[in-house]
């Protein structure tokens, strides 16, 4: 690639986007625009609000289990059948119908263009249609609610034999309509995903380098190419567990015998599941933690003023981070009968990944250091969230160990660990995400009373609800259990403190998950009341927030496409007019010394 | 390497932030887009592959036996990757009734392997191998059955190049077309050579 030092001295002169006009596709009717839309921003808004509905279901259910396991019996519904389908769904929505497709359907398509520069995706028509599929993907799984037997009970890992076997809920089209939802995700968010890597690599604006991109879009592009390559292993999966289920093979089902019958399998392996489950589902932690790092990194940056600290090493540890993600899987298998020899090496690579990590959590730190630091909405979620990913974080290098592990595992410490890390982390840089971007898409302010509120119920609810679930688990008390109590409505075999506690949790998870609506009725509201916004409401660098139009029209910018002359942290330059240059003011007009 | 001396550039000297005269990549975008999606179609076929091995080892797997009709599928399907071959070239020299023969023979030497892979499968069951019979033969009909649904759409985006070269499309607003093609077609043949030796060795 020829590059010319463009920039070399204030007075040079660069050419004016001579990026290849796209040929958008100009619909003519309402429906084309709106509905079956190639616009990116409309399909992230497709993405994000089917994402959103789905994953409101899964809160729904786990306020359920909440309640069974505070107040056993009370809900007369809840079956340790229905428990188990409630536990199951809740997992599976959450992770992949829900994050998954919200951060890279929702932000990778609302944010690529927009942040590069670019009109569109540079295959519109495949980006559509890829949400079509998502979305006929979330309606086969919510259609297994509706089958007999009701959706699969299994557990969101779908471990065979269990999974297929009679005696688990939704053995037949349960899990038969899990897997066939799941293989349709896979093959709608390739289509998607490939659309996210070529955009990056192709259709950047002029002056808009690799290393001028906003962490966001690093993030984004490398944790949609460990989807791309992890999605894979799901769907290879997917595929024999169904020919096990339906045709009677016998990759991952050994010789059995269930409910007194002699099954036809024989010989097959369920660790071999185990292997290829785990080779997408420990990439898949980082594909959805990877653009909360991204998105925190630039909320930080904008709302302290101060340039990202240690812009490079936070590039690079996106990729060491993505690059390690696909040699730890097997740290979910400790318990699996593994050689030892393969624990150790996995236990070593998992710890390996505190390294890059760590630099991640130091750079947030110092960028707040000494920064202008506004505590508006989007910067106390961002804040929360490097709070929580510390938690979560330690709590991994306690069970990434396999001596600290083995005793562990399939306990509430588990269960607490991995929500701070990948689901409480992760949702709260969602939250700062839409409270950040939410006046570029509507064009209107959120409230902010309404979101402090929401802040620091959620955060302060949060802690309530997963710290003493670590003692929990530290107790002994096991994960997936439909009740710990026995006949007479008093715990069994867990101390009575141990259900005063479980009551605690249900308590505060039942005022986390209300405190949610009000958040709804904001964005709902806001809508058209909010404050309006103008086109830069933080005073930030990116290029999102210097388009012509508020919200952006079909086609992103103007006439022309913006040039990029700098990085995206140009925040308090000594001697600039302002506290901020955005990247598509030339050198020539900045009147700082840093650039 | 530029992939380091990219990532080592530092964006906050203006003077260092180097700006590409040429915008991206100079490779054409659906050639980047089809590459990606070949890196996807890889991974699946090495996680089979690996699947496969670690399958290998359990006590009851028998190797299946190879039809002799695998070897004939196998020519018609390196034949099939020479005759778009051949039209991609046609292409690049603009050669209408190059392209037009290249492209036709590609696609009705791919459609034959099809053919004939389902003939195989014929074969197998009226022998007794059915896909649940052993694991080796769960692992065939799978890798089998992929590798052609791939073939499949491989032929959806022939058809769609062939139809507008007959419906009088000049060959320069195809070329991109054929040429994806046959990058797609030679990928699928090496998937198929690998799948298929992994067969023989096992």
């Amino acid at each position: 690639m020829a590059l010319t030092d463009a920039t070399h001295d204030a007075q040079d002169f660069v050419p004016a986007a001579e990026v290849e006009e796209v040929e958008l596709y100009h619909p003519k009717t309402w429906l084309g625009k709106y509905v079956f839309s190639q616009d990116a921003k409309i399909i992230a808004l497709q993405y994000s609000i089917t994402a959103m509905a789905v994953g409101l279901l899964a809160l729904v259910l786990s306020v359920l289990m909440r309640i069974q396991l505070a107040w056993p019996g009370a809900v007369s519904f809840i079956t340790p059948d229905a428990y188990l389908q409630f536990v199951t769904m809740h997992g599976m929505i959450m992770v992949i119908y829900l994050l998954t497709a919200l951060f890279l359907g929702g932000f990778g398509n609302y944010l690529i263009p927009l942040m590069l520069g670019a009109r569109d995706m540079v295959f519109p028509y495949v980006n559509m249609i890829s949400y079509w599929i998502y979305l006929f993907a979330v309606l086969l799984l919510l259609a297994s609610f509706f089958t007999p037997g009701g959706p699969t009970g299994s557990g969101w890992t779908l471990y065979p034999p269990q999974a297929i076997l009679p005696g688990t809920p939704g053995a037949s089209w349960g899990i038969t309509l899990m897997v066939i939802s799941l293989a349709f995700f896979v093959i709608g968010f390739t289509m998607g995903g490939l659309n996210y890597v070529v955009t990056v690599l192709q259709a950047r604006t002029r002056g808009m380098t690799l290393m001028r991109m906003p962490l966001t879009i690093w993030a984004i592009f490398t944790a949609t190419i460990l989807a791309l390559l992890a999605f894979p292993a799901l769907l290879v999966s997917a595929i024999m567990m169904s020919l096990d289920n339906l045709l009677g093979t016998s990759y991952f089902m050994p010789a059995i015998v269930s409910l007194g019958q002699q099954l036809d399998h024989s010989g097959g392996s369920p660790v071999l599941f185990q292997h290829l489950f785990w080779f997408f589902g420990h990439p898949e932690v980082y594909i959805v933690a990877l653009p909360a790092f991204g998105i925190v990194s630039d909320l930080l940056s904008v709302h302290a003023r101060k340039n990202i600290f240690g812009y490079r090493l936070m590039v690079w540890a996106i990729v060491v981070i993505g690059g390690l993600s696909f040699i730890v899987w097997a740290h979910h298998m400790y318990v699996s009968g593994m050689n030892p020899y393969f624990g150790f090496f996995f236990a070593t690579t998992t710890l390996i990944i505190a390294v890059p990590t760590a630099i991640k959590v130091y750079n947030w730190v110092l960028t707040l250091w000494r920064g202008n630091i506004r505590l508006t909405v989007p910067m106390l979620f961002a804040i929360g969230f490097v709070f929580t990913f510390i938690n979560g974080g330690l709590t991994g290098i306690f069970l990434g160990n396999v001596i600290v592990d083995v005793p562990l595992s399939d306990t509430y410490f588990v269960v607490a660990h991995f929500h701070m890390v990948m689901a409480v982390s992760p949702i709260l840089a969602v939250f700062g995400a839409v409270y950040h971007w939410y006046p570029k898409i509507t064009g209107r302010m959120l409230n902010e009373g309404l979101g402090k509120f929401h802040f620091w119920v959620t955060f302060v609810g949060l802690y309530c609800l997963y710290y003493p679930m670590h003692y929990l688990g530290i107790l002994g008390v096991p994960r997936r259990y439909f009740s710990n109590v026995g006949a007479n409505g008093l715990p069994d075999w867990i101390p009575e403190s141990a259900q005063f506690v479980n009551i605690w949790i249900s308590i505060a998870a039942i005022t986390v998950a209300s405190v949610q609506l009000l958040f709804l009725y904001n964005l709902y509201r806001s809508a058209t009341h909010g404050k309006p916004a103008g086109g830069n409401p933080w005073g930030a660098t990116t290029l999102e927030w210097q388009t012509s139009d508020t919200p952006p029209t079909h086609g992103n910018f103007g006439k022309e496409l913006p040039s990029v002359y700098r990085w995206a942290y140009d925040f308090s330059v000594p001697g600039a007019e302002e506290d901020f240059i955005p990247q598509n003011v030339p050198a020539s007009k900045n009147t700082g010394q840093a650039s | 390497m530029s992939i380091f001396r990219t990532l080592s550039t530092k964006p906050w000297v203006a003077e260092r932030g180097y700006v590409s005269d040429s915008h991206g990549f100079r490779l054409p975008t659906a050639k980047v887009f089809l590459s990606v999606f070949l890196g996807v179609v890889t991974a699946v076929f090495g996680l089979l592959t690996a699947a496969y091995f670690i399958r290998m080892a359990y006590a009851d797997w028998q190797a299946l036996p190879v039809p002799a009709l695998l070897w004939l599928n196998t020519a018609i399907l390196i034949l099939s990757s020479i005759a778009l071959q051949w039209a991609r070239v046609a292409a690049g020299r603009e050669h209408a009734d190059g392209v037009r023969r290249g492209l036709l023979a590609g696609g009705a030497l791919a459609f034959a392997f099809l053919v004939g892979q389902f003939l195989v499968w014929r074969q197998l069951g009226s022998l007794g191998y059915f896909v649940d019979s052993n694991p080796s033969n769960s692992f065939f009909y799978l890798i089998t059955g992929l590798h052609g649904v791939h073939l499949l759409g491989g032929l959806v985006a022939w058809f769609r190049a062939s139809i507008r070269l007959w419906r009088g499309a000049e060959v320069a607003k195809i070329h991109m077309s054929v040429e994806l093609c046959a990058m797609y077609w030679h990928f699928l043949l090496v998937v198929w050579l690998v799948m298929f030796g992994l067969l023989l060795v096992t």
